[in-house]
């Protein structure tokens, strides 16, 4: 029936939830409205600025542009399921150390498709660190520090080398 | 935001075909949801039920044989066309395609079913298809039958499916020997919706001559358009500057594109006479390699 609640079972940063949305609910909303993770930021709602960026099963989407059934039985990570503890993720500490962050808003969405990148080719060139971060849209014009902090957490993440 | 619809997961295409039957023109399909939830969101489209095709896994699938051809699954994401091996050897163009079509995250999600279904003329995928006479499976409760992609495109955001139809495989044959493939478009931004794009596919006889040519313009009319008279300026000529530069001229004419914030009409047509030269070149230079 139209407007009934709909059975959803996903993971969210390794922790595992059964829920009932609306089948109209995007992805994004249920992140942020239902299990306040506010991390993923609303920007255009549009599919055009990447500022909620997550990793669904890995890969780097864009949540406002999903539908939170379509998550069903897979595994979300989102900015707050990033760090170890209290420990940043080398991505993030990489960015504050270079100067990285201005305003912030998009950093969650820029961290996010890093480390979809970073986990799938730890040694990146530069050409695939800009790939990978196109879209996502900074108001700043951060985007070489940014570019730069991705290349040394790949550095530190490989241990250095 | 989203008006409220109903909302089914089939699991197999038998079971999203008879959830087509019974709801027919009520019904919308959601696979990627990359086109769809925009204009969902812009309530432009307030489906009464919504079959969410995402889930059916048998759609997935890149199958290559070099007398088949390529069959490329509704479902596959566009990221996995981008990226696989056996699409990059032998068919490079649509890999290559693929990596200026929007962003990572749009490609690691939307289907390249879903894209053409949508129908939106700007797309990159219909043209390159059309350049390389590829066909469409389109799957009802009733059977299968099979369309030419260049016949798939209606009008503006219609397609030939019927209501209780849905598009099931992309399937591209093996182009003769001494062929070669281009897709080019104009973007501001890498993975931008083309203001113009052109796929051209050039097939060279014993002789270096054009043998077989075709020509399919992105953003260009209300569908992906094939430049037949532009294709007749190559076929049976030896090809050279002039006649590339003549070719981009002819299917310039032919091209009835829109006008907007990113390009007035008369800017897209010249534009389409730079972008069809420039596949085409590129296209010649790969026929001569290949």
């Amino acid at each position: 029936m139209k407007g009934e609640m709909k059975e959803l079972k996903l993971t969210v940063n390794g922790k595992p939830y059964e829920l009932e949305v609306k089948a109209e609910t995007l992805l994004v909303d249920l992140l942020r409205q239902e299990l306040k993770l506010t991390g993923a930021k609303v920007g255009c709602l549009d599919s055009a600025c990447g500022a909620c960026t997550v990793n669904i099963d890995g890969k780097a989407v864009r949540s406002c542009s999903v539908l939170a059934l379509q998550a069903n039985g897979r595994e979300v990570t989102t900015i707050e399921g990033v760090a170890d503890g209290d420990k940043l993720h080398p991505i993030q500490q990489a960015m504050i150390d270079h100067g990285a962050i201005e305003c912030g808003f998009c950093t969650p969405g820029m961290v996010m498709s890093a480390k979809a990148l970073l986990d799938e080719n730890p040694n990146p060139t530069r050409e695939e660190v800009k790939e990978a971060i196109q879209g996502n849209l900074c108001a700043d014009e951060g985007y070489v520090k940014y570019i730069e902090s991705i290349e040394i957490a790949a550095r530190e993440m490989r241990g250095g080398q | 935001m989203i008006a409220a619809f109903e909302y089914f997961a089939p699991k197999t295409v038998r079971e999203a075909l008879s959830l087509l039957a019974k709801y027919k023109e009520e019904a919308k399909m959601i696979a990627g949801g990359q086109s769809i939830l925009v204009v969902m969101k812009q309530r432009l489209l307030t489906p009464e039920y919504l079959i969410d095709i995402k889930g059916i896994t048998d759609l997935d699938y890149i199958k290559y044989d070099e007398g088949k051809g390529l069959r490329i699954g509704a479902l596959t994401i566009h990221r996995a066309i981008e990226k696989s091996p056996v699409i990059q050897k032998h068919f490079g163009v649509l890999s290559e395609m693929e990596g200026n079509l929007a962003t990572i995250q749009t490609r690691n999600w939307g289907t390249i079913g879903g894209n053409i279904c949508h129908g939106d003329p700007a797309g990159d995928p219909a043209s390159v298809l059309i350049a390389l006479k590829a066909k469409l499976k389109l799957a009802s409760s009733a059977g299968e039958r099979i369309v030419e992609a260049e016949e798939f495109s209606k009008d503006y955001l219609e397609v030939a499916l019927e209501p209780n139809e849905m598009l099931t495989e992309i399937q591209v044959p093996t182009p003769p020997a001494h062929t070669g493939t281009a897709y080019e478009k104009l973007m501001v931004m890498k993975g931008d919706m083309g203001i113009i794009g052109a796929a051209v596919s050039i097939t060279l006889d014993s002789k270096g001559g054009c043998g077989d040519a075709r020509i399919a313009l992105s953003n260009a009319a209300s569908v992906p358009l094939r430049a037949k008279k532009a294709e007749k300026v190559l076929i049976g000529k030896t090809i050279n500057n002039g006649l590339l530069t003549k070719a981009g001229e002819v299917a310039s004419t032919e091209a009835t594109p829109p006008a907007d914030v990113h390009g007035s009409i008369e800017y897209r047509r010249e534009m389409a006479k730079v972008f069809v030269k420039r596949a085409a070149q590129l296209a010649l230079e790969r026929a001569k390699a290949a």
